[in-house]
């Protein structure tokens, strides 16, 4: 009896023991998770293991070092190619590290747009780096990259008000922007899209019912300018409720501008607008 | 059979340790009104310092029930209000009142699941809390820990209110309003018409910079509904308890000041980082937390006004 009772005693301790040493150097899921670096995988699925340059010269990367809101983190994509330069930008794969779909988008820029800067918002689920990786025309890829830590708080990457995210679906806005900082005679353009869409992420699972909320996001994205297109993006669920793009490009005197969205459910969004002061 | 005993044994002390624990902490309330028992919040975000105890909450006592209004930001809090309860009635408790689902309203529900209590909330409810409670549960630990968080259960309410709802409490009701898109999309009001006392939940902050994570035009609609209800006081989500409807100049004043910032910032073609840097910052020094949340209602503001 006396036997059992140190054996039980020594089986209790040792599970205090383990806890409190788990409880002291706080072994969980989660902070390893954000020690763990899956760029090298996401290489190997995004880009198929192709070699990677330094894109510091080609592309820029900006957001928040902090994520205000983790539902609506802005970023803006720059291209840092000298107007000299003979390669242009042909996509750009923005990619959240540890975000659970971390390809958040792959823009394809226009041949004829010169396209330099894009701005979107993105969800970011974790601390996590977010790389910009540029396939410029001579077929190589170039990188760079940035750190978000999300936020705390009340913060969420999710509907705010979803009975106004379903409300807005497939409505569309395209705005242009004057450029003050070119000439009248300039034929840069600065435009933004805005598409009303709840871009449902599929990955919240229901605590209660253990169920997911079904995915349910726009995965297409073209913008024409005529018949030559300007911009197009294959978003994934990173990409915020009510997607918007907002980006530069250089005027062919079309007089009009054409939105074509997609989502997964096959709803198809068109539009068409006048484009102001087209003239190049 | 021996072997049996000594486990008991065991599970005894362990057990009257942790019954121990729950006997010594009880949350400090203070009576603000007959019946109405109030915890202050310190004005604070989350940590494991703070275990979680940074929104007010409360609980009203009937003649035949009491209901306790949010659980606070942790188990362990929601345990010492328990205590708190016990305290001061043997009433038995028959409601626990979420007035939405933010975690340092919520994550005490755990010391209260048991048979013969009712957990209430807003019909938009059960969907925020699918859509977040994980998000909530992982990004808390890492300002909390483990230990806190370990024991946080996400419970949902049995109890929807679609729109109005009665609870009575023997001697004394309590009137529920749910409202319509405002600091969340599942806002719930408490009523007490016996003292004229208001549980706004977050609809109403004081002190503590208001937090957008609803709809910021849908607040400020919200607002002259709410100042017409016919309350004495009113115990904010955040902030003293204070009288009413005095007590919403302060947060109207904000979030009309955001609104018009950002409505400038949209008509003249700014982008979002611009709302982020500049709308609202003339409040800077009226607000606690202004730091931590005033550059979130302000993206989160332009991503509702640029599509007026």
């Amino acid at each position: 009896m006396l036997r059992h009772r140190i054996r039980l005693l020594c089986v209790a301790s040792a599970l205090c023991v383990a806890s409190l040493l788990s409880v002291a150097l706080g072994v969980r899921a989660v902070p390893a998770a954000e020690t763990y670096d899956p760029w090298p995988g996401l290489v190997q699925d995004i880009f198929n293991n192709r070699p990677i340059n330094d894109g510091s010269d080609v592309i820029g990367i900006e957001m928040p070092a902090r994520a205000e809101d983790a539902a609506i983190v802005p970023v803006t994509l720059r291209t840092k190619l000298s107007p000299g330069d003979s390669r242009r930008i042909v996509t750009i794969t923005l990619v959240i590290d540890q975000n659970p779909a971390p390809m958040a988008a792959k823009f394809t820029l226009g041949p004829d747009a010169n396209v330099t800067e894009i701005s979107t918002r993105v969800r970011v689920n974790n601390y996590t780096d977010v790389h910009a990786v540029a396939e410029l025309s001579d077929g190589k890829l170039y990188m760079t990259k940035t750190y978000v830590k999300a936020s705390g708080g009340c913060s969420a990457p999710a509907a705010k008000n979803a009975e106004e995210a379903n409300n807005r679906l497939g409505q569309m806005r395209y705005r242009q922007f004057a450029k003050t900082d070119q000439g009248a005679a300039s034929a840069t353009r600065e435009a933004q899209i805005m598409i009303g869409h709840p871009n449902n992420s599929g990955l919240q699972m229901d605590q209660v019912t253990q169920l997911y909320v079904p995915a349910f996001f726009i995965n297409q994205l073209e913008l024409w300018q005529g018949d030559s297109l300007v911009l197009a993006m294959h978003g994934g669920i990173s990409i915020s409720e009510d997607p918007n793009i907002r980006f530069t490009y250089v005027s062919n005197g079309a007089k009009q501008f054409r939105a074509e969205a997609k989502d997964t459910d096959g709803h198809v969004f068109q539009h068409e607008w006048k484009v102001e002061n087209p003239g190049t | 059979m021996a072997h049996g005993g000594s486990m008991l044994a065991l599970l005894l002390m362990l057990g009257a340790s942790t019954i121990a624990r729950a006997q010594e902490a009880e949350l400090p309330v203070s009576e603000v009104a007959p019946g109405i028992f109030v915890h202050s919040g310190t004005t604070a975000l989350m940590t494991r310092e703070n275990e979680g105890a940074i929104a007010n909450v409360g609980f009203v006592v009937g003649n035949a029930a009491v209901a306790v209004i949010d659980t606070g930001g942790s188990v362990r809090e929601g345990r010492q209000l328990l205590a708190a309860i016990k305290r001061r009635t043997d009433k038995p408790i028959r409601y626990v009142i979420n007035t939405h689902a933010h975690p340092d309203h919520s994550f005490g529900n755990a010391a209260f699941a048991r048979e013969g209590i009712s957990f209430v909330g807003h019909k938009n409810l059960p969907r925020a809390i699918a859509a977040r409670g994980q998000f909530y549960l992982d990004g808390f630990r890492r300002t909390m820990g483990d230990e806190l968080i370990n024991e946080v259960r996400i419970i949902p309410p049995t109890v929807l209110v679609e729109d109005t709802l009665t609870l009575d409490l023997g001697g004394r009701t309590l009137a529920l309003k749910a409202w319509p898109a405002a600091h969340s999309d599942n806002d719930l009001s408490v009523f007490d018409d016996r003292t004229k006392t208001l549980f706004a939940g977050d609809m109403v902050f004081l002190s503590h910079i208001p937090v957008v994570d609803g709809s910021l035009k849908g607040w400020l609609r919200a607002l002259d509904e709410l100042a017409a209800i016919p309350a004495q006081r009113v115990v904010p989500g955040h902030g003293p308890v204070s009288e009413w409807p005095a007590a919403l100049a302060d947060e109207r004043r904000y979030l009309e000041r955001l609104a018009a910032d950002v409505r400038a910032l949209v008509a003249g073609g700014k982008p979002i980082t611009a709302a982020a840097a500049q709308a609202g910052a003339s409040e800077r020094t009226r607000w606690q937390l202004f730091d931590d949340y005033n550059a979130r209602n302000a993206t989160a503001a332009f991503s509702e006004i640029e599509w007026e």
